[in-house]
């Protein structure tokens, strides 16, 4: 029988990098920058908090030593600060230098995977351990700390308060965001420069920054989905190419959530459960079909594209000068 | 800011030079008459671009509150740059600017507003996806971010001067004259009280004309000072108290509306040395090319773009057609070449031969084929025709290119068409090879002009082929199109500029919201009989 006691909490740990993911993308398309560097972002922000915990365990040496304050802020602030520089360069090269928005990301994607590849690689050589990953057990302890109550709270408990605090945070920065874009001027004035730069420009907003700031701080979002993954969802195991194609799910995602990050808490739940799915379809031993379960995300959202694009709605299209640069004294 | 206007401070430096010994010397007295301080005066303004091109001169004028100014000129004559100067677009190269008689500079739009001065561009600067009350305070600071507040303010100054304007409504769902009220409410709300409004009536139709000129006469009661450039001359009698004339970058004059009339308003704008001569042969036995019958044409949104038009295009002679912009002058060419999807009615070419074909329904390729060419320059010149980023010799290319066998295109005869334009033309560039891009927009006109002709064609559709271009380029052009006329080509002259196309065609079509309002001669009609039928459909009465 199909066990749904089961299924959401995986369903949900599936749902959080990617729902910080299409955060982060959706301030920064809103911007007018689409960052197709999410995926490298959020590996380079996943070997960053790994690259600190490992530092900082290797300090302390166990659980009793380890203070829970530290181990948190240590990895996290590694990792921000690797997703911060990841961002900042993309803005740099498209804004500044107004080079090709779709090349750049593609690049700083392949440049992160291979960063991360790279140090990781590095990292586990230091271990001299004899299996290709890292265990970072005394971080994962703190990161998928539940509250003491929640297992015993019955379904409810184990379906709603019974996650790692990565999954609250997701969510209240999700709701932040949209508030932030929808209820405040600031916001408003974010939507202007990527809908008509040249128009926010006369308006007296200065382009260049609402740029820079919302891809940085997008992208220092996604990045918490990277740590994420490794500190909770993988029991704070890090191995090369682990994290997948989650990257490209989480701008598949900003798509389907037709650029709201409210409508995203849903939405990424949903395209979580469809990664999972597979694994409660009874499917015997034929891998073909799995393969095709695991596809269903990305079906989803080219339906999404299909009806979006039949209903003509103006609200639902992508920001009218999402992948543009912007030039004042351009013709 | 569209990227020609951009660079607004590039002149800074010279911006205190200040030249007074030319101050007013044509000006005559009355406007000392209210012996107040104007609300602005610009005294011995001079602007040059690129230190050759002189739009302003030595220029003059002031205007009082409570007062509505018409600045009155052709095409080309500086009034934009003028006003663009005074709101903070262009740095004046030598000159000063009073307002309320305390000298300023004005180095930004930002700096224009914060001395209450604000202009309403040709092209709207809006966000379509917002409402109206989002895109009025976008960019604004101060006060708390409250929609609610916001939109009932926008409500309160649409009340007090009598615009008809929901605060809640999207832009992309509102008619050019909604957001041009938007842009309107929008300098109001900064609480700007000397106002510029560039060609405001250009894109309206009449009822809407009307309901402008009523609330610029409620802000008129309201004592601001309101000035507004046209070419109108109608419009100067009908809505301003005073009309300053400006001629090829000259100040020529002053006059009180009430005191004056169109004939001296005329001889004024048009002076003596820049009475238009161009060249008109007659034509040489035309004969019908293209015969257009209840012509019906709707826009992909179902709007009804032309409506039952029915005329012919002869050779040998230059059709002019005239309406105030979209009154479907581009569905037309577009019809003809094949661009756009007909509902109703026929086109058909009819050859040297005298054989009648259908054009409905043919692909735009074999009409071009068939030697129907289209040269539109639209208003940002490079979305129809050439592609920016090639160079000269492949934006020929793109007319040539299947010609010739084989899978390799021959680049010799494009670079020598390319060469040819470039030389009879005078082209500026710094090279075949330059992307055209880069080239001034006159020179981006005269490629694409060029490559039409080079064709050969025996039908030349041309829209807007002088817009923005200057006197010497424009007439040029005008050369060119006689030229094709004296060799039996059938020209099509979409033309903006109502007195080249009385001094050009041999016959106006003019066009009135989609409808044929009449054909005239172009030897003897006025423009006046033009300009009323381009407003309403037959003429109606001609003033």
């Amino acid at each position: 029988m199909f066990d749904l006691i089961s299924f959401i909490p995986r369903a949900v740990a599936q749902a959080t990098p990617l729902l910080l993911g299409s955060t982060g993308e959706t301030l920064t398309e809103k911007s007018g920058n689409l960052n197709l560097g999410i995926p490298g972002i959020m590996y380079v922000g996943a070997i960053s908090g790994v690259i600190g915990a490992f530092f900082y365990e290797q300090k302390v040496g166990s659980v009793e030593n380890a203070n829970a304050f530290l181990a948190i802020m240590i990895p996290m602030a590694c990792c921000l600060l690797g997703s911060f520089l990841m961002g900042f360069l993309y803005c740099f090269l498209t804004v500044t230098l107004r080079a090709n928005q779709n090349v750049t990301g593609l690049a700083m994607t392949t440049f992160g995977v291979g960063f991360g590849n790279f140090f990781g690689g590095s990292l586990i050589k230091l271990t001299g351990s004899d299996v290709p990953s890292i265990a970072l057990s005394i971080t994962h302890q703190f990161y998928a700390a539940k509250l003491p109550f929640a297992g015993k709270a019955g379904v409810f408990g184990e379906l709603v308060l019974n996650y790692g605090f990565l999954v609250y945070v997701a969510i209240v920065i999700a709701l932040l965001a949209s508030f932030f874009l929808n209820r405040t001027r600031r916001g408003l004035q974010l939507r202007a420069v990527g809908e008509n730069p040249s128009t926010a420009d006369a308006a007296g907003i200065n382009v260049a920054a609402y740029k820079y700031w919302a891809t940085c701080v997008g992208s220092m979002i996604a990045g918490l989905g990277g740590l994420y993954y490794v500190m909770d969802y993988a029991s704070g195991v890090w191995s090369n190419d682990a994290f997948g194609d989650r990257g490209w799910l989480a701008i598949a995602l900003v798509i389907f959530t037709i650029w709201r990050p409210n409508v995203g808490i849903l939405a990424s739940l949903l395209f979580g459960a469809l990664y999972i799915l597979y694994l409660y379809i009874p499917t015997g031993t034929n891998m073909a079909i799995k393969e095709i379960y695991k596809m269903a995300p990305f079906v989803v959202t080219i339906l999404v594209l299909i009806v979006i694009s039949l209903r003509k709605k103006r609200e639902n299209q992508p920001p009218a000068a999402l992948g543009l640069p912007y030039f004042r004294e351009d013709r | 800011m569209s990227g020609k206007r951009g660079g607004r401070i590039r002149d800074r430096r010279q911006f205190r030079t200040v030249q007074r010994d030319g101050r007013r010397r044509e000006k005559p007295e009355e406007k000392t008459l209210d012996n107040k301080v104007p609300a602005v005066r610009m005294c011995g303004i001079t602007k040059t671009f690129f230190g050759k091109v002189r739009a302003n001169h030595n220029v003059s004028i002031d205007i009082q509150r409570g007062e509505i100014l018409s600045l009155l000129g052709e095409n080309g004559s500086g009034k934009t740059t003028l006003m663009n100067m005074l709101s903070g677009i262009y740095c004046p190269d030598c000159g000063t600017i009073e307002v309320d008689g305390r000298e300023v500079s004005i180095r930004s739009p930002k700096d224009a507003l914060n001395l209450g001065i604000g202009m309403i561009h040709q092209h709207y600067k809006l966000v379509d996806v917002m409402t109206a009350t989002q895109n009025i305070i976008l960019g604004l600071k101060e006060e708390k971010y409250d929609l609610k507040a916001a939109s009932a303010r926008v409500r309160e100054i649409c009340e007090r001067y009598g615009f008809e304007l929901n605060p809640e409504q999207k832009v992309y769902d509102m008619t050019v004259s909604q957001k041009q009220t938007v842009e309107i409410v929008k300098v109001l709300y900064r609480k700007a009280d000397i106002l510029i409004l560039d060609e405001p009536t250009a894109v309206l139709t009449p009822q809407e004309t009307e309901k402008l000129f009523a609330v610029l006469r409620n802000m008129k009661k309201d004592n601001k000072a309101v000035i507004i450039i046209t070419h109108k001359l109608n419009e100067v009698l009908e809505i301003s108290d005073r009309v300053d004339i400006l001629r090829a970058g000259e100040f020529v004059g002053s006059l009180r509306t009430s005191e004056t009339n169109a004939q001296e308003m005329t001889d004024m704008m048009v002076g003596r040395a820049v009475a238009l001569n161009i060249n008109r042969p007659e034509p040489k036995n035309p004969e019908p090319r293209i015969e257009i019958s209840n012509l019906t044409v709707r826009s992909e949104e179902g709007l009804l773009k032309l409506d039952d038009v029915s005329f012919t295009i002869n050779s040998g002679e230059i059709l002019g057609i005239a309406g105030i912009s979209n009154s479907g002058q581009k569905e037309l060419l577009e019809a003809i070449s094949g661009l756009q999807k007909v509902e109703k009615g026929d086109i058909s070419y009819i050859g040297e031969d005298g054989k009648k074909v259908s054009l409905i329904g043919k692909d735009p390729l074999d009409i071009q084929r068939m030697g129907v060419a289209l040269s539109f320059v639209p208003e940002d010149r490079l979305g129809m025709g050439l592609v920016g980023n090639m160079d000269m010799v492949d934006n020929m290319m793109l007319r040539s290119f299947r010609a010739g066998r084989g899978l390799f295109v021959n680049r010799n005869r494009p670079r020598a068409v390319a060469t040819h334009v470039k030389d009879s033309l005078e082209v500026v560039t710094p090279g075949l090879s330059t992307p055209v891009r880069r080239l001034s927009g006159g020179n981006v006109q005269k490629v694409l002009v060029g490559r039409e002709i080079e064709t050969a064609p025996s039908v030349l559709l041309t829209a807007y082929a002088v817009r923005g271009l200057d006197i010497n380029s424009s007439y040029v052009i005008y050369d060119l199109m006689n030229q094709q006329k004296e060799r039996g080509v059938a020209v099509v002259y979409v033309g903006e500029d109502l007195d080249v196309l009385l001094e050009l065609a041999d016959r106006i079509v003019v066009l009135c919201g989609g409808k044929l309002s009449g054909i005239l001669d172009g030897r003897s009609t006025n423009k006046y009989e033009v300009g009323s039928m381009m407003t309403t459909l037959g003429g109606g009465e001609a003033r």
